[in-house]
Protein backbone atom coordinates (compact mmCIF):
# COMPACT_ATOMS: atom_id res chain seq x y z
CA UNK A 1 0.00 0.00 0.00
CA UNK A 2 1.17 3.45 -0.78
CA UNK A 3 0.72 5.64 2.26
CA UNK A 4 3.02 8.55 2.96
CA UNK A 5 4.44 9.43 6.39
CA UNK A 6 1.67 11.98 6.90
CA UNK A 7 -0.96 9.24 6.46
CA UNK A 8 -2.23 10.62 3.18
CA UNK A 9 -3.21 7.77 0.89
CA UNK A 10 -1.79 8.02 -2.64
CA UNK A 11 -4.79 6.11 -3.98
CA UNK A 12 -6.97 9.10 -3.16
CA UNK A 13 -4.70 11.70 -4.66
CA UNK A 14 -6.93 11.84 -7.73
CA UNK A 15 -10.08 13.89 -7.15
CA UNK A 16 -12.08 11.39 -9.15
CA UNK A 17 -11.06 8.47 -6.94
CA UNK A 18 -11.73 10.63 -3.91
CA UNK A 19 -15.17 11.43 -5.33
CA UNK A 20 -15.94 7.77 -6.01
CA UNK A 21 -15.07 6.80 -2.42
CA UNK A 22 -17.10 9.73 -1.01
CA UNK A 23 -20.18 8.72 -2.95
CA UNK A 24 -19.77 5.05 -2.01
CA UNK A 25 -19.22 5.96 1.65
CA UNK A 26 -22.78 7.24 1.94
CA UNK A 27 -24.53 4.89 -0.50
CA UNK A 28 -24.74 1.11 -0.11
CA UNK A 29 -24.11 0.69 -3.83
CA UNK A 30 -24.16 2.81 -6.96
CA UNK A 31 -24.23 1.81 -10.60
CA UNK A 32 -21.82 3.00 -13.25
CA UNK A 33 -24.11 5.57 -14.85
CA UNK A 34 -25.10 7.16 -11.55
CA UNK A 35 -21.44 7.52 -10.56
CA UNK A 36 -20.67 8.99 -13.97
CA UNK A 37 -23.42 11.57 -13.48
CA UNK A 38 -22.26 12.56 -10.00
CA UNK A 39 -18.63 12.89 -11.04
CA UNK A 40 -19.18 14.32 -14.50
CA UNK A 41 -16.44 12.26 -16.19
CA UNK A 42 -16.16 10.19 -19.36
CA UNK A 43 -16.81 6.43 -19.41
CA UNK A 44 -13.17 5.51 -19.99
CA UNK A 45 -11.87 7.84 -17.31
CA UNK A 46 -14.31 6.54 -14.70
CA UNK A 47 -13.69 2.91 -15.67
CA UNK A 48 -9.91 3.22 -15.22
CA UNK A 49 -10.27 4.83 -11.78
CA UNK A 50 -12.78 2.17 -10.74
CA UNK A 51 -10.39 -0.57 -11.85
CA UNK A 52 -7.59 1.01 -9.82
CA UNK A 53 -9.75 1.07 -6.69
CA UNK A 54 -10.92 -2.47 -7.34
CA UNK A 55 -7.33 -3.72 -7.59
CA UNK A 56 -6.67 -2.26 -4.14
CA UNK A 57 -9.77 -4.11 -2.83
CA UNK A 58 -11.24 -0.76 -1.84
CA UNK A 59 -14.42 -1.37 -3.82
CA UNK A 60 -16.24 -4.45 -5.00
CA UNK A 61 -17.96 -4.88 -8.31
CA UNK A 62 -21.26 -6.59 -8.81
CA UNK A 63 -22.28 -7.44 -12.35
CA UNK A 64 -25.81 -8.50 -13.04
CA UNK A 65 -28.55 -8.28 -15.61
CA UNK A 66 -31.65 -6.18 -15.26
CA UNK A 67 -33.86 -7.77 -17.86
CA UNK A 68 -31.49 -8.06 -20.80
CA UNK A 69 -29.38 -5.03 -19.93
CA UNK A 70 -26.11 -5.57 -18.08
CA UNK A 71 -25.87 -3.48 -14.94
CA UNK A 72 -22.65 -3.02 -13.00
CA UNK A 73 -22.83 -1.66 -9.49
CA UNK A 74 -20.05 -0.75 -7.10
CA UNK A 75 -19.82 -0.80 -3.33
CA UNK A 76 -17.11 0.16 -0.85
CA UNK A 77 -15.43 -2.75 0.96
CA UNK A 78 -14.54 -2.74 4.64
CA UNK A 79 -10.89 -2.18 3.72
CA UNK A 80 -11.89 0.68 1.42
CA UNK A 81 -14.01 2.40 4.07
CA UNK A 82 -11.20 2.13 6.61
CA UNK A 83 -8.62 3.47 4.16
CA UNK A 84 -10.91 6.35 3.26
CA UNK A 85 -11.54 7.24 6.91
CA UNK A 86 -7.78 7.18 7.61
CA UNK A 87 -7.19 9.40 4.62
CA UNK A 88 -9.76 11.94 5.79
CA UNK A 89 -8.26 12.03 9.29
CA UNK A 90 -4.82 12.58 7.76
CA UNK A 91 -6.16 15.43 5.62
CA UNK A 92 -7.78 17.07 8.63
CA UNK A 93 -4.61 16.81 10.67
CA UNK A 94 -2.52 18.21 7.84
CA UNK A 95 -4.79 21.20 7.43
CA UNK A 96 -4.91 21.84 11.14
CA UNK A 97 -1.14 21.43 11.40
CA UNK A 98 -0.55 23.97 8.69
CA UNK A 99 -2.94 26.51 10.16
CA UNK A 100 -1.63 26.26 13.71
CA UNK B 1 3.73 17.20 -2.53
CA UNK B 2 0.36 18.78 -2.36
CA UNK B 3 -0.26 22.18 -0.81
CA UNK B 4 -2.60 23.09 2.02
CA UNK B 5 -5.07 24.60 -0.44
CA UNK B 6 -5.23 21.26 -2.24
CA UNK B 7 -6.08 19.41 0.97
CA UNK B 8 -8.78 21.91 1.80
CA UNK B 9 -10.21 21.48 -1.69
CA UNK B 10 -10.05 17.69 -1.27
CA UNK B 11 -12.12 17.90 1.92
CA UNK B 12 -14.61 20.25 0.23
CA UNK B 13 -14.93 17.78 -2.66
CA UNK B 14 -15.57 14.90 -0.25
CA UNK B 15 -18.24 16.84 1.60
CA UNK B 16 -20.06 18.02 -1.51
CA UNK B 17 -19.97 14.56 -3.10
CA UNK B 18 -21.34 12.91 0.05
CA UNK B 19 -24.16 15.43 0.19
CA UNK B 20 -24.94 15.44 -3.52
CA UNK B 21 -25.03 11.65 -3.75
CA UNK B 22 -27.15 11.00 -0.68
CA UNK B 23 -29.49 13.97 -0.39
CA UNK B 24 -32.29 15.18 -2.58
CA UNK B 25 -31.54 18.88 -2.95
CA UNK B 26 -33.44 19.74 -6.09
CA UNK B 27 -36.78 20.64 -4.53
CA UNK B 28 -37.45 24.22 -5.45
CA UNK B 29 -38.58 26.67 -2.77
CA UNK B 30 -40.81 28.32 -5.35
CA UNK B 31 -42.65 24.99 -5.86
CA UNK B 32 -43.42 24.95 -2.12
CA UNK B 33 -44.81 28.47 -2.30
CA UNK B 34 -47.00 27.50 -5.26
CA UNK B 35 -48.24 24.37 -3.44
CA UNK B 36 -49.19 26.58 -0.49
CA UNK B 37 -51.08 28.97 -2.75
CA UNK B 38 -52.98 26.09 -4.43
CA UNK B 39 -53.89 24.72 -0.98
CA UNK B 40 -55.15 28.09 0.25
CA UNK B 41 -57.14 28.54 -2.97
CA UNK B 42 -58.61 25.05 -2.63
CA UNK B 43 -59.55 25.57 1.02
CA UNK B 44 -61.16 28.91 0.17
CA UNK B 45 -63.23 27.45 -2.67
CA UNK B 46 -64.27 24.47 -0.54
CA UNK B 47 -65.37 26.74 2.28
CA UNK B 48 -66.93 29.69 0.42
CA UNK B 49 -68.24 28.21 -2.82
CA UNK B 50 -69.21 24.69 -1.78
CA UNK B 51 -69.97 25.60 1.82
CA UNK B 52 -67.82 22.70 2.99
CA UNK B 53 -67.59 22.70 6.74
CA UNK B 54 -66.50 19.61 8.59
CA UNK B 55 -68.75 20.54 11.49
CA UNK B 56 -71.74 20.62 9.14
CA UNK B 57 -71.07 17.27 7.49
CA UNK B 58 -69.61 16.01 10.71
CA UNK B 59 -69.73 12.40 11.73
CA UNK B 60 -72.30 10.45 9.77
CA UNK B 61 -73.78 7.22 11.00
CA UNK B 62 -71.07 4.58 10.50
CA UNK B 63 -71.69 2.62 7.35
CA UNK B 64 -73.95 5.16 5.75
CA UNK B 65 -71.69 6.66 3.14
CA UNK B 66 -73.10 10.07 2.48
CA UNK B 67 -71.53 10.88 -0.85
CA UNK B 68 -73.58 13.98 -1.51
CA UNK B 69 -72.90 16.20 -4.50
CA UNK B 70 -71.03 18.73 -2.38
CA UNK B 71 -68.72 16.13 -0.92
CA UNK B 72 -67.86 14.73 -4.34
CA UNK B 73 -67.04 18.23 -5.53
CA UNK B 74 -64.76 18.79 -2.53
CA UNK B 75 -62.99 15.47 -3.14
CA UNK B 76 -62.53 16.41 -6.79
CA UNK B 77 -61.17 19.80 -5.74
CA UNK B 78 -58.72 18.22 -3.28
CA UNK B 79 -57.47 15.84 -5.99
CA UNK B 80 -57.04 18.75 -8.38
CA UNK B 81 -55.02 20.71 -5.79
CA UNK B 82 -52.84 17.66 -5.17
CA UNK B 83 -52.04 17.12 -8.84
CA UNK B 84 -51.43 20.83 -9.48
CA UNK B 85 -48.97 20.92 -6.57
CA UNK B 86 -47.24 17.70 -7.66
CA UNK B 87 -47.02 18.82 -11.28
CA UNK B 88 -45.54 22.20 -10.31
CA UNK B 89 -43.06 20.53 -7.94
CA UNK B 90 -41.86 18.07 -10.58
CA UNK B 91 -41.58 20.76 -13.26
CA UNK B 92 -39.71 23.30 -11.10
CA UNK B 93 -37.49 20.67 -9.46
CA UNK B 94 -36.36 19.22 -12.78
CA UNK B 95 -35.54 22.76 -13.91
CA UNK B 96 -33.55 23.38 -10.73
CA UNK B 97 -31.74 20.05 -11.13
CA UNK B 98 -30.86 20.91 -14.74
CA UNK B 99 -29.50 24.28 -13.61
CA UNK B 100 -27.25 22.53 -11.10
CA UNK B 101 -26.13 20.12 -13.82
CA UNK B 102 -27.79 17.14 -12.18
CA UNK B 103 -30.59 14.82 -13.04
CA UNK B 104 -33.82 14.90 -11.06
CA UNK B 105 -33.87 11.12 -10.76
CA UNK B 106 -30.96 9.80 -8.67
CA UNK B 107 -30.58 7.41 -5.71
CA UNK B 108 -31.37 10.19 -3.24
CA UNK B 109 -34.61 11.09 -5.03
CA UNK B 110 -35.59 7.44 -4.90
CA UNK B 111 -34.93 7.27 -1.14
CA UNK B 112 -37.04 10.38 -0.50
CA UNK B 113 -39.94 9.00 -2.53
CA UNK B 114 -39.82 5.54 -0.94
CA UNK B 115 -39.71 7.00 2.55
CA UNK B 116 -42.61 9.32 1.83
CA UNK B 117 -44.65 6.67 0.04
CA UNK B 118 -45.31 4.39 3.02
CA UNK B 119 -46.99 6.95 5.33
CA UNK B 120 -48.72 8.63 2.37
CA UNK B 121 -50.25 5.44 0.98
CA UNK B 122 -51.35 4.24 4.43
CA UNK B 123 -52.85 7.68 5.16
CA UNK B 124 -54.54 7.84 1.78
CA UNK B 125 -56.17 4.43 2.21
CA UNK B 126 -57.28 5.29 5.75
CA UNK B 127 -58.83 8.51 4.48
CA UNK B 128 -60.74 6.59 1.79
CA UNK B 129 -62.03 4.22 4.49
CA UNK B 130 -63.10 7.19 6.64
CA UNK B 131 -64.91 8.84 3.74
CA UNK B 132 -66.76 5.61 3.02
CA UNK B 133 -67.80 5.45 6.71
CA UNK B 134 -68.90 9.06 6.76
CA UNK B 135 -66.12 10.27 9.06
CA UNK B 136 -65.55 13.30 6.88
CA UNK B 137 -64.59 15.58 9.76
CA UNK B 138 -61.36 13.71 10.31
CA UNK B 139 -60.19 13.71 6.69
CA UNK B 140 -58.41 17.08 6.78
CA UNK B 141 -56.56 16.47 10.08
CA UNK B 142 -55.61 12.93 9.03
CA UNK B 143 -54.17 14.14 5.74
CA UNK B 144 -52.03 16.64 7.69
CA UNK B 145 -50.82 14.01 10.17
CA UNK B 146 -49.82 11.47 7.53
CA UNK B 147 -48.25 14.11 5.29
CA UNK B 148 -46.26 15.32 8.30
CA UNK B 149 -45.12 11.77 9.08
CA UNK B 150 -44.06 11.33 5.44
CA UNK B 151 -41.98 14.53 5.55
CA UNK B 152 -40.44 13.59 8.88
CA UNK B 153 -39.56 10.15 7.56
CA UNK B 154 -37.96 11.47 4.36
CA UNK B 155 -36.14 14.39 5.98
CA UNK B 156 -32.90 12.49 6.52
CA UNK B 157 -32.45 12.32 2.76
CA UNK B 158 -33.08 15.97 1.98
CA UNK B 159 -32.80 19.45 3.53
CA UNK B 160 -32.89 19.14 7.32
CA UNK B 161 -35.59 21.84 7.54
CA UNK B 162 -38.06 19.34 6.09
CA UNK B 163 -38.09 17.64 9.51
CA UNK B 164 -39.46 20.78 11.21
CA UNK B 165 -42.02 21.24 8.45
CA UNK B 166 -43.16 17.65 9.06
CA UNK B 167 -43.47 18.19 12.81
CA UNK B 168 -45.49 21.37 12.26
CA UNK B 169 -47.91 19.47 9.99
CA UNK B 170 -48.29 16.70 12.60
CA UNK B 171 -49.05 19.18 15.41
CA UNK B 172 -51.57 21.06 13.24
CA UNK B 173 -53.16 17.74 12.28
CA UNK B 174 -53.55 16.70 15.92
CA UNK B 175 -55.04 20.10 16.80
CA UNK B 176 -57.41 19.77 13.85
CA UNK B 177 -58.45 16.30 15.01
CA UNK B 178 -59.30 17.66 18.47
CA UNK B 179 -61.03 20.82 17.30
CA UNK B 180 -62.86 19.09 14.46
CA UNK B 181 -64.93 22.10 13.47
CA UNK B 182 -61.69 23.98 12.70
CA UNK B 183 -60.27 21.08 10.65
CA UNK B 184 -60.32 22.97 7.37
CA UNK B 185 -58.73 26.03 9.00
CA UNK B 186 -55.83 23.98 10.38
CA UNK B 187 -55.52 22.28 7.00
CA UNK B 188 -55.23 25.70 5.32
CA UNK B 189 -52.61 26.81 7.87
CA UNK B 190 -50.58 23.60 7.45
CA UNK B 191 -50.65 22.96 3.73
CA UNK B 192 -51.14 26.61 2.79
CA UNK B 193 -49.41 29.04 5.13
CA UNK B 194 -46.66 26.66 6.37
CA UNK B 195 -45.72 25.72 2.79
CA UNK B 196 -45.53 29.35 1.72
CA UNK B 197 -43.41 30.37 4.72
CA UNK B 198 -41.16 27.33 4.27
CA UNK B 199 -40.80 27.97 0.53
CA UNK B 200 -39.82 31.61 1.07
CA UNK B 201 -37.31 30.57 3.75
CA UNK B 202 -35.77 27.88 1.51
CA UNK B 203 -35.61 30.27 -1.42
CA UNK B 204 -33.67 32.88 0.55
CA UNK B 205 -31.51 30.36 2.37
CA UNK B 206 -30.44 28.13 -0.54
CA UNK B 207 -31.40 29.61 -3.87
CA UNK B 208 -29.91 33.05 -3.96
Amino acid sequence: MNISITGVNKAFESRIRLGIMSALAVNDKLDFNTLKEFLDVTDGNLASHLTALEKLDYIMVNKQFIGKKPNTSYAATGIGKKAFAHHLTALEQLIRGVIE
Amino acid sequence: MKEKQDYIRDIAKVRSMMERSSKFLSLSGFACIMAGIYALGGAYIAYKVFGFNSNGIGYGVPGSADLSGELIKVIFLATLVLFLALGTAIFLSSRKAAKRGEKLWNPATKLVLINMAVPLIVGGLLILVMISRGLVGLVAPMSLIFYGLALYNASQFTYEEVRSLGLIQIVLGLLGAYFVSYGLLFWAIGLGVAHIVYGIYMHYRYER
